[in-house]
This record gives C-alpha cells, sequence and structure tokens, in this order.
C-alpha cells in the first residue's frame, strides 16, 4: 500500500504541514484579540482556548500508537513529538496566562488557590508532570534514557487522565464537552490495553 | 459603534410563524438551525446582538450606584449564564433571538388571597419605573455593573397579596423546549426555580427588573422580567418569570437540586465562604480587558449595610 511508507521529504512536508496547523490556535486567539472579539471575559476565553488545545494536541499524540497497532501503519508515530511539544507548548500558554493575567503573580493566592481547590491542583499536577517529557524528548535523551526514557513516557497517559479530570470539575453541571475528551482518551487507552494483553 | 451596526440577519433568514408553530415542520427544520447556529457561532457577539431595542417610556433615575462605572450594553448582552438557551455565556445572545416574551403572563399562586394572573402590561403599572444600578457577582467570579430599570419586588408583593402562611417566594422560570433549546437537554431540572425569604423578598434593594439601560429587557436577560437580588450571586435572580408562589416551606431552588453540596438556598455574597471547588474572596469586574486585575469581593457584595441586619445570628458558613 502506498500510505504505509513515506519519504523523508514526504515526512518533512508532513511535520511542516502539522506545524503550521498547530500554531493556528495562537494565531486565531491573537486575531480575534486584535479584532476585540475575545468576549466580555477575554482572560477566560484564553485560558479555556489554550487548555482546550493543549487537551487536544496531546490526545493527537496518544492517539498515534493506537492508529499504528490497528492499522499497521508506522509513519504517523514520527509526528508524535511534535504534537507532544504542542501539548506543552499551550498547557505554558495555559499556565502562563493563569499565573499572570488571570492572578498578576499574587503568589499568596495562587497557591492557596492550587492547594485548596482540586480542579486547579489536578490541572497544576499534569503540568508538572508533562515537565520532565518535554526536557527528555530530543533523540540525545532518548538514547540517552533508553529503556527507562519508555517508562518515563507513558505519564502521558497520566498528564491526559489529570487534564480531563481537570476540565470536568471546572464545568459546573453540563459535562458533555469534557464528557467527550474522556470517551476518546478510553478508547485510546483501551486499545493500547487490549493489544499488550492479546500479545501475551 | 454598536447601534450604528446594521442588522445582520435578513429578514429571510427569521423562522416564519407557521414554521415555527408548526412541530413536524419544525424538526425537519431543525437541521438547518443547527447549521445556522455553528455559523453564527463563529461571528463576533456583535454582530448577533440584533434584537430590536425599545426604549421604556417613563421610569425615574435613583441615587443607587451613581458612583460605579458601567459594564458596556454589549458586554451585558453578549455574555450571559441563562442555561434555557445554552450553557455556554455566548449562547443566550444567539439562541434566545426568536424568543417571544409578550404577550406574557405571571400566575400568582400558593399562600396568597386570591391566586390570579397577571399580564406584563399590567406588571408595569403596578409601581413607578427605577433605573437602579446593581453591582451583579457571579458564583463563577466575575462581576458588572449593571444600570437595571424595574420596580421594587416588595410593591409586587403587596400587589400579589400573601397570607399570614408566606414565609417564602418562589420565582419559576419558562421552560418552553420549543422557544428555549437549553431545555430540552436535561441539564437542570427544568423549570429553574429560585426563592426568596419573605423578608429578604421585602427588602428594599431587590427588585424585579424589566429593562436594562432605558430599554426594554433583552431576551438573554431574562426578558420579559427577571429577578434582581444583588447582595446574592447572579444565579439567584430568576429569568423570564411565569410563576411565582408563595410557600410555608423553603423551596428547594434548581441549583440545590443539582448540586447541594456547593449551591444552598441563600447564596449571599461572602468573599469568606469559599465555594468548593473555586475561590470567592475576589473577582473579575467585565470589560477592563486583559490587563485588568482582579477586585476583592465585599460581604454581601458590598450591600452588607442595607442589607447585614437580615442575617444577623445566623452561620453564614452552614447556611451558604
Amino acid at each position: 500500500m502506498a500510505m504505509r511508507q513515506i519519504s523523508k521529504q514526504q515526512l518533512f512536508r508532513l511535520k511542516a504541514v502539522l506545524f503550521v496547523l498547530a500554531l493556528l490556535p495562537l494565531a486565531r486567539l491573537f486575531w480575534l484579540g486584535f479584532n476585540d472579539n475575545l468576549t466580555a471575559n477575554p482572560i477566560e476565553f484564553i485560558e479555556r482556548s489554550t487548555g482546550t488545545w493543549a487537551l487536544i494536541c496531546l490526545l493527537v499524540a496518544l492517539a498515534l500508537t493506537p492508529i499504528r497497532l490497528i492499522s499497521g501503519i508506522n509513519w504517523p508515530i514520527q509526528l508524535r513529538r511534535m504534537a507532544g511539544l504542542f501539548m506543552f507548548f499551550y498547557a505554558c500558554l495555559h499556565f502562563t496566562t493563569y499565573l499572570w493575567l488571570d492572578h498578576w503573580f499574587d503568589w499568596n493566592e495562587i497557591s492557596k488557590h492550587i492547594i485548596e481547590h482540586p480542579y486547579v491542583l489536578v490541572g497544576f499536577s499534569a503540568f508538572v508532570v508533562s515537565i520532565p517529557l518535554a526536557l527528555t524528548s530530543s533523540n540525545a535523551m532518548m538514547r540517552f534514557l533508553g529503556v527507562r526514557w519508555k517508562q518515563l513516557h507513558y505519564s502521558a497517559y497520566l498528564i491526559a487522565i489529570l487534564g480531563v479530570l481537570h476540565f470536568w470539575w471546572l464545568v459546573k453541571k453540563d459535562i458533555r464537552e469534557p464528557l467527550v475528551y474522556a470517551i476518546v482518551l478510553t478508547i485510546l487507552l483501551g486499545i493500547r490495553i487490549y493489544y499488550r494483553y492479546r500479545k501475551n | 459603534m454598536y447601534i450604528a451596526k446594521k442588522p445582520d440577519i435578513p429578514s429571510s433568514e427569521i423562522t416564519p410563524r407557521e414554521v415555527f408553530e408548526n412541530r413536524r415542520t419544525f424538526l425537519k427544520a431543525a437541521g438547518f438551525t443547527v447549521a445556522a447556529g455553528a455559523i453564527s457561532s463563529m461571528l463576533p457577539p456583535t454582530a448577533m446582538a440584533a434584537n430590536e431595542r425599545q426604549k421604556i417610556a417613563g421610569f425615574s433615575k435613583t441615587a443607587y450606584g451613581q458612583d460605579e462605572k458601567l459594564t458596556s450594553y454589549e458586554d451585558i448582552t453578549t455574555y450571559n449564564n441563562f442555561y434555557e438557551f445554552g450553557t455556554d455565556k455566548g449562547d443566550p445572545v444567539v439562541h434566545a433571538r426568536l424568543f417571544k416574551p409578550r404577550p406574557w403572563t405571571v400566575s400568582i399562586e400558593g399562600e396568597v388571597k386570591k391566586p390570579r394572573q397577571i399580564s406584563i402590561e399590567d406588571i408595569f403599572k403596578i409601581a413607578p419605573l427605577e433605573e437602579r444600578i446593581y453591582r451583579m457577582r457571579c458564583v463563577e467570579g466575575w462581576s458588572m455593573v449593571i444600570p437595571w430599570v424595574g420596580l421594587p419586588l416588595a410593591k409586587l408583593i403587596a400587589y400579589a397579596e400573601p397570607t399570614a402562611n408566606a414565609k417564602y417566594v418562589e420565582f419559576i422560570s419558562l421552560a418552553d423546549p420549543r422557544q428555549m433549546a437549553g431545555v430540552r437537554i436535561p441539564v437542570l431540572d427544568w423549570p429553574y426555580t429560585e426563592g426568596l425569604r419573605m423578608d429578604e423578598a421585602m427588602h428594599p434593594l431587590a427588585i424585579m427588573a424589566v429593562g436594562l439601560y432605558g430599554e426594554v429587557l433583552p431576551n438573554q436577560n431574562g426578558a420579559p422580567m427577571r429577578l434582581v437580588v444583588p447582595w446574592k450571586y447572579g444565579f439567584k435572580g430568576g429569568k423570564s418569570i411565569v410563576r411565582i408562589r408563595f410557600t410555608e416551606q423553603t423551596p428547594v431552588t434548581t441549583w440545590m437540586k443539582a448540586l447541594p453540596k456547593e449551591y444552598g438556598f441563600y447564596a449571599n455574597v461572602n468573599p469568606k465562604v469559599s465555594h468548593p471547588r473555586w475561590s470567592q474572596s475576589s473577582e473579575r469586574r467585565i470589560g477592563g480587558g486583559l490587563l485588568s486585575p482582579r477586585i476583592k469581593t465585599q460581604l454581601f457584595n458590598g450591600y452588607a449595610d442595607e442589607v447585614g441586619q437580615l442575617y444577623a445570628g445566623m452561620d453564614l458558613h452552614k447556611n451558604f
């Protein structure tokens, strides 16, 4: 099948397309911002948007292995690092918005907020867990860590679970949106578990 | 400027009455509505607030909130929690466009001398209308300053003639699945129900609002009339009210039913009583843009001098 293998050049083009696509949510925020269209509560809007896109990027990254398991197509795996790093990129924007625009670096208030409120705590935890993953994303770190690299990067699933929980506990009553992410994550995780136990 | 904008919805796009009132056709048209909704939600909010604006003929100014900076009309009418029209705060301005707040009848029932119906036109005549500029603090941590036009709730209650048994008053909102898309989804136990203790309802600060910015209340803000109790969180202000019921027992409000650990009957603004999921110590005043810091939330939303005595001796942590 033609799609099973792609050339280096095709991969490069694919990565370039993904890169541009992944920057569109940020470009949209700038566009809406310049046109004064970030709703009546722009800070909340930016927080929501960057948080949502961090979660989406992570789910995209986590979907690539299940795609390989089901279809046998290998090349999407090569896009995983970029998707994962974009998750970290949007998570950084999300966290910065929270620290800066939302709370103006009022550390007293922020630390109380993080400790006392479960939804903030799980979101913060997800961010903290994602830092070592971003730091060890290079080929050199991959070689250096060997088997441990793989173990470490399984925590991407933990980040996704915490991220979905963060969203779930944030909404007041209408859980439909976080539910969609929860279902997608469950399916992705389910596929991996299924293939693991089928082999043994 | 907002007023200068011409309406973006051609009259051809508004669902004709026959289509709207015929359920079968309506269901067929629903696909179109969804598509139109998806397109309109991509448009900037300003382009969507195309409801007809109508001035209220006579009302008097009052001293309330004269020192406050008003939140813009646009922000007040595009950022609404009105779950009957969708749970996103941008939903009501879009989905309430075709809502018909006239003709409107309110039913007065329960512990009253004589149950009766009253039209919205007659409610306008119960007492002289007043402008009240009030702060509104949402339980989600944001606030606005809104120039309401309305009548003192006490006047409406006097008109209703409750009996001596009436200890509480319940406000029940319209739940019409044909006009209100959000009601078709069981997010809350419809109809939306709110309530006050009689002494709270009789307090001079409590009003039944029928307008804002000197104009008839826009649909997305609870047309044709909604409750405004400025020392309580915004959700206490039931919108599009169709029934007022006087009771002897404490009413169970919609949010109490939905999440009893998070919402109590009183819902007084109180920076010291945290919502279980978020802090209530500060709030963001809408309209300040990206670089506006939070402001401290005040006890009873800054109306403590006026309403504090209503809760003398009560444990506000228990009675949240």
